[in-house]
C-alpha cells in the first residue's frame, strides 16, 4: 500500500498482514505513517497504489461505510463523537434505529448501549452527554460504536494518549477480552511499555516504510532502536539537583475561565533554584491555565505569582519576560512561532525591541543575523538558511527555535508546556538535555507534562494535577502506580498508601478509574 | 471502594461551592430592571397624563363577548410601576445573593411594562387600545421571520451559514406574485415561492460547499444580487403590464370553526390564511424531528463534528447541500406572505430587511425552533405596537416608533442572549 501527499510519502509500499484473534501492534515514532495507513485502510484517504485483502478478496472503500460494512472499526486518535449528543445518539448515528416518519427508536439505541456496555463492564449510562464524561469514557463509547457494528477488526489509533495509566491497564484487559471473542486488533503507538504487555506481533513503521517485525519478547531498549533507527538511551543523564531557595512561589491560584468554571483551583506550590518541578496530570486537569496564567495571558481571580519577591500578579506580559520568565507554550504551531516569518525573526519575537537586537526604532539586521547563525550552531538547528521560513521545518527544529529564544537569555525562571509533544526521539532527547543544563545553571524549570515518561526523565519532584487542583507535589521516586492514582484525584497519602500495600494493589488499581468515571459523570449531571 | 468514591465526590463539591463565591455579582439585568422600573414609575405614573384608556378586546362574532376594559391612565400606570419597582428591587436582592431569575420573570416584567406604556400612551387622546389588532398584527409581521429563522437554523445545525435568508424572502415574494398573478390563482403562487428560496439556496450551496467561499460573504452577496435582479424585472416586466404579471392575489382567509370564534386568542391564531397554518405545522415538525429524528439527528452531526459524520459513513456534504435547499424553500414559503398572503402586489425590496431580523431571531432563540418561534414573535410584536400606537396618536414622535422593533432586536441579540452556542462546525466548509 502507498500513499503520497504531494512530494511526501506518507506509506511506502507497505505490506501488513492481520491475522483473526491476534493484538498486531504498529509501532513507530510520531510521523511515521502509522496513521496515515490505518486511515487508508478505513476509508477516509484513497490509497496511492497498492491492494487491501480481505480474507484474501480484494476490497475497495469509497469511504468509511464501506469499510465498516465489511467489519472494520476504528477508534481514532481525536475522537470522533459529537460533544453535545448523548451516548445512545453517539452510537446510533449512521445506524439509526428508527420507528415510523424516521423518529429514532430511543429505547433501542439505549438498549444496545446498555447491552454492550455490560458483556464489558463498561458502566456508560446511555443519556450522558459526551462532553461530560471523562476521557476514558468517551474512549470506551468509541469502542461500543465499533462493536455495535459487529467489528471484525478494530483498529485502535493511539488509543492510551489520553489515558492516566489505570485507564490505560482498563483498556489493556478489554483488548484482551475483544482478542478472546474472536475480534482482531490493530493497536497503533509510539509507548514501548505497552507494545510489551499486550501485543501478539509487533510491525516497526520508520518514515512509511516496513522496518520489521518483532516479537514481545523484545527489550525496550530494542525496540526503540528499531523505532528510531539507530541505538538511544531511554533514560536521561542527569545529576541530583541541588536546589537553592525558592524564588518562584506560587500561592492561593484560582482562575475562571469564560464560562464561569473553575480550571486552576487554589493552587499553591514552590519552585527552587536548581530543581525541576514537573507538571503531571491528564491533559485538560488546568495545566495549561496554570502556565498561561503565570505568563500573564490569563488573569487569576484569586492568589499570587512571586518571582523574586515580587508579586507579578496584575504585570504585563512584557514585563513578566522582561523580569526574565522563559514560556514554551503549549500549542508551538499556534502559540510558540509565527509559521510565515522567517527562522531568525522567529528568534527574537520576544526581544525585537531590545539591543542588541534594536536601537531606538531600527532593528539591526546585521546583529540579529548572527546571533541567529550562533543560535542555529548552539542548539543544532537543522535548516537550509535562518531566512527561510519557520514552517519549513521540521516540529523538532522549529521547537529546537523555540528553545534558543526562551533560553537565550538570563531567565529568573522557565517554564515549557508539553515541550516534547510530537517530537522524534533524538529532539526528544536535546530538549530534555537543555532542560537539564537550565536546571544546573540555576534556573527554577516549570516543566508541564502529560508524558509520564517525559515527567520521570527530568523531573525533581513532581506536582500532579487533577481538576483544577494539585492533588500533591511527590518526589520523583514516586511509583507509576501511585501517580496515576493521584492524576485521577486521589490524595498523594492515600496513593501513596494504596500503593504501598501490594495486597490491596490490584483492587486499588482497577476500583478507582470505573469509580471516578461514573461519579464525574454523575456529578456533571 | 467506597473510600475512592468519596475523595474523588468531595473535590467536585468544594470547586462548584467556591466558584459561587468568586463569581461575580450579575449587575447588567438589575441595573436594566431599575432603569426601566423607574421610567415607568416618574413617566407612566408620577408624570402621567391624565384621561382613561381603554382596551378593547371583544370584536364582533366572539362566542362571548367581553367588555372593554376602561382605566385611568394615572391610576394604571402608577399601580404597575409599584409592580415593576417591586420586582426590580426583587432582582437587585437576587443578584445580591448570586441566585439567577427563572425565564418568566424578563417576561413578566416585559408584559407589565408594556401595559404601563400602553394606559399611558392611551391616556390624555382618549385613545382606545385594540388588543386583538395589536396581536394579530404581531402575528402577520411575525410570519415571514418565524420563516426565515427556520430556514436559518435548519441550513445553520447542517453547517452552512445562510446570510441570504434576505434574499430568499425577496425571490420568494416576487415569484408568488408573479405566478400568482398569471395563473390567476394565489395558491399557485405559494407553490412557486419555494422554489425561489431553493433556487437561490442552490447558488448558496454551490459557492459554499463546492469552493468554499466564505459563507457570509456569498450570503451577502446573494441578498444584494436579488435586490437587484428582482428590481431589474419589476421595472421592465412587471411594470410594463401589471395587469398580467403582477395582480393583486390573496390566500383566503381560512378560519377554523368554533376555536377562531374564542376571544383573543382564537380571533388571532386561527382565522388565518393556509399560509400561517402551515407554519404552525412547520414550526411543530422541526421542533420535534430537528431533535428526534434520524434526520435530524445526522443533521446535527455535519453541523457539529463533521469529520464524525463521516467516519459513521454520513455523506456530509451532500446532507449539507439537501438540508440547505429545504431550508431555502422554508424561507420562499415565508416570502410568499409578504405578497400573496398579504394580498399585496410585488414591490421593490419588499422584505425590508426582514431576513437579518429573522438571523437575530434565531440566535436569540438559541437555534431552537421553539426559541426562535418566541423571539420571532416578540420582534413582531414590537413592530405592531410602533404601528398601533402610530395609528392612536401618541406624544411620542412615529420616527422613534418605527425604530422600535429594531431597537428590542438589538438590546435582545446583545443583552439578552447570554452565553450561546452555536452548531460548533457552522460555516466551517469540509474539507477531506
Amino acid at each position: 500500500m502507498t500513499k503520497v501527499f504531494g512530494s511526501f510519502v506518507a506509506n511506502d509500499h507497505i505490506d501488513l498482514t492481520i491475522e483473526p484473534g491476534e493484538i498486531h501492534a504498529l509501532l513507530g515514532e510520531n510521523g511515521a505513517g502509522k496513521s496515515t495507513m490505518m486511515n487508508v485502510l478505513y476509508g477516509l484517504y484513497d490509497a496511492d497504489g497498492g491492494d487491501i485483502l480481505l480474507d484474501d478478496k480484494p476490497v475497495t472503500f469509497a469511504g468509511p461505510g464501506d469499510a465498516v460494512a465489511a467489519g472494520i472499526g476504528m477508534v481514532h486518535q481525536h475522537f470522533m463523537l459529537v460533544p453535545v449528543f448523548t451516548v445512545a445518539e453517539s452510537v446510533a448515528l449512521g445506524y439509526e434505529p428508527t420507528k415510523s416518519v424516521g423518529l429514532i427508536d430511543l429505547a433501542e439505541a439505549r438498549k444496545k448501549v446498555r447491552e454492550i456496555s455490560s458483556r464489558f463492564n463498561f458502566h456508560l449510562d446511555p443519556d450522558a452527554r459526551i462532553e461530560d464524561l471523562p476521557v476514558g469514557a468517551q474512549q470506551r463509547v468509541e469502542i461500543i460504536k465499533a462493536l455495535s457494528r459487529d467489528a471484525k477488526i478494530l483498529i485502535l489509533d493511539e488509543p492510551t494518549a489520553v489515558l492516566t495509566p489505570q485507564e490505560t491497564d482498563e483498556l489493556i484487559s478489554i483488548m484482551r477480552q475483544l482478542k478472546e471473542q474472536g475480534t482482531s486488533i490493530v493497536f497503533i503507538t509510539h509507548k514501548l511499555r505497552e507494545v510489551r504487555a499486550i501485543a501478539d506481533s509487533i510491525t516497526v513503521i520508520r518514515r512509511g516504510k516496513i522496518v520489521g517485525e518483532a516479537s514481545p519478547e523484545s527489550t525496550e531498549a530494542e525496540l526503540a532502536s528499531q523505532m528510531v533507527g539507530r541505538a538511544v538511551s531511554l533514560t536521561t543523564e542527569k545529576d541530583e539537583a541541588d536546589p537553592g531557595d525558592a524564588t518562584f512561589q506560587v500561592r492561593g491560584l484560582t482562575v475562571v475561565d469564560k464560562a464561569e468554571n473553575v480550571v486552576v483551583d487554589d493552587v499553591s506550590f514552590d519552585v527552587r533554584r536548581g530543581e525541576i518541578l514537573a507538571v503531571a496530570g491528564v491533559q485538560g486537569n488546568g495545566q495549561t491555565e496554570l502556565a498561561e496564567t503565570i505568563i500573564g495571558l490569563t488573569q487569576p481571580r484569586l492568589g499570587s505569582i512571586t518571582l523574586d519577591g515580587k508579586n507579578i500578579v496584575g504585570q504585563s506580559v512584557k514585563d513578566r519576560l522582561g523580569s526574565g520568565i522563559g514560556f514554551v507554550p503549549e500549542d508551538r504551531s499556534t502559540d510558540g512561532i509565527i509559521a510565515e516569518f522567517t527562522i531568525r525573526e522567529n528568534m527574537i519575537l520576544d526581544v525585537y525591541d531590545r539591543p542588541p537586537y534594536a536601537k531606538g526604532l531600527n532593528l539591526k539586521p546585521a546583529v540579529i543575523n548572527d546571533e541567529a547563525k550562533k543560535k542555529v550552531e548552539e542548539f543544532d538547528i537543522r535548516l537550509g538558511s535562518v531566512v527561510d521560513p519557520i514552517a519549513t521545518l521540521s516540529g523538532g527544529n522549529q521547537q529546537k527555535v523555540v528553545l534558543s529564544r526562551e533560553l537565550g537569555r538570563d531567565l529568573r525562571l522557565f517554564i515549557a508546556s508539553q515541550p516534547t509533544r510530537g517530537l522524534d526521539v533524538g529532539s526528544i532527547e536535546f530538549v530534555h538535555k537543555r532542560v537539564i543544563a537550565e536546571r544546573d545553571a540555576g534556573t527554577p524549570c516549570l516543566i508541564v507534562s502529560t508524558e509520564l515518561d517525559e515527567v520521570y526523565g527530568i523531573a525533581d519532584r513532581i506536582a500532579v494535577m487533577y481538576s483544577g487542583r494539585i492533588v500533591g507535589v511527590v518526589g520523583a521516586d514516586t511509583s507509576r502506580e501511585a501517580l496515576g492514582l493521584m492524576m485521577a484525584g486521589v490524595p498523594a497519602d492515600e496513593a501513596l498508601a494504596a500503593t504501598a500495600a501490594p495486597d490491596e494493589n490490584d483492587a486499588a488499581t482497577a476500583a478507582p478509574e470505573t469509580n471516578s468515571a461514573t461519579t464525574s459523570a454523575e456529578e456533571a449531571k | 471502594m467506597t473510600a475512592q468514591n468519596t475523595t474523588a465526590a468531595t473535590p467536585a463539591a468544594k470547586t462548584s461551592a467556591q466558584s459561587k463565591a468568586l463569581t461575580p455579582i450579575a449587575w447588567k439585568f438589575p441595573i436594566t430592571y431599575t432603569i426601566l422600573a423607574l421610567v415607568s414609575l416618574i413617566f407612566f405614573g408620577l408624570i402621567g397624563r391624565d384621561g382613561e384608556t381603554t382596551f378593547r378586546i371583544a370584536t364582533s362574532g366572539d362566542l362571548f363577548a367581553i367588555p372593554d376594559v376602561v382605566v385611568s391612565s394615572t391610576v394604571a400606570g402608577l399601580i404597575l410601576s409599584l409592580i415593576l419597582v417591586v420586582m426590580a428591587a426583587t432582582s437587585v436582592y437576587l443578584a445580591l445573593k448570586r441566585i439567577t431569575l427563572a425565564a418568566w420573570f424578563p417576561m413578566v416584567f416585559g408584559i407589565l411594562f408594556v401595559v404601563s406604556f400602553l394606559a399611558w400612551a392611551g391616556g390624555g387622546s382618549g385613545g382606545v387600545i385594540p388588543l386583538t389588532t395589536l396581536l394579530a398584527g404581531a402575528l402577520a409581521l411575525s410570519v415571514p421571520l418565524i420563516f426565515g429563522a427556520m430556514c436559518g437554523l435548519v441550513g445553520e445545525r447542517s453547517g452552512i451559514i445562510n446570510i441570504a435568508i434576505e434574499g430568499q424572502l425577496l425571490a420568494g415574494a416576487f415569484l408568488a406574485a408573479v405566478v400568482a398573478s398569471v395563473v390567476k390563482n394565489p395558491y399557485a403562487g405559494l407553490l412557486a415561492a419555494p422554489i425561489a428560496g431553493a433556487l437561490v439556496a442552490v447558488i448558496l450551496t454551490f459557492f459554499a460547499v463546492k469552493y468554499w467561499v466564505n459563507q457570509i460573504i456569498i450570503g451577502v452577496v446573494l441578498n444584494v444580487l436579488v435586490v437587484g435582479v428582482t428590481s431589474f424585472l419589476y421595472s421592465t416586466v412587471l411594470t410594463e403590464d401589471p395587469e398580467l404579471w403582477n395582480a393583486r392575489q390573496k390566500l383566503p382567509d381560512l378560519p377554523i370553526p368554533l376555536l377562531s370564534d374564542i376571544p383573543i386568542l382564537g380571533r388571532v391564531l386561527f382565522d388565518q390564511n393556509i399560509l400561517v397554518y402551515i407554519m404552525y405545522v412547520v414550526v411543530i415538525a422541526l421542533q420535534i424531528f430537528v431533535f428526534r429524528s434520524k434526520w435530524g439527528l445526522r443533521m446535527r452531526a455535519v453541523g457539529e463534528h463533521p469529520k464524525a459524520a463521516d467516519t459513521v459513513g454520513i455523506k456530509v456534504n451532500f446532507t449539507r447541500v439537501r438540508n440547505t435547499l429545504l431550508a431555502g424553500a422554508i424561507a420562499g414559503l415565508g416570502g410568499a406572505f409578504f405578497t400573496v398572503g398579504s394580498g399585496l402586489a410585488f414591490g421593490k425590496e419588499m422584505s425590508a430587511g426582514q431576513g437579518y431580523i429573522a438571523l437575530a431571531a434565531m440566535i436569540l432563540g438559541k437555534w431552537n425552533p421553539k426559541g426562535a418561534l418566541l423571539a420571532a414573535l416578540l420582534f413582531g410584536f414590537s413592530k405592531s405596537l410602533g404601528n398601533t400606537l402610530q395609528s392612536i396618536g401618541t406624544p411620542v414622535a412615529n420616527e422613534l416608533l418605527l425604530m422600535l422593533p429594531y431597537i428590542v432586536t438589538v438590546l435582545a441579540v446583545a443583552g439578552f442572549v447570554g452565553r450561546v452556542r452555536p452548531p460548533a462546525s457552522s460555516g466551517v466548509p469540509y474539507v477531506k
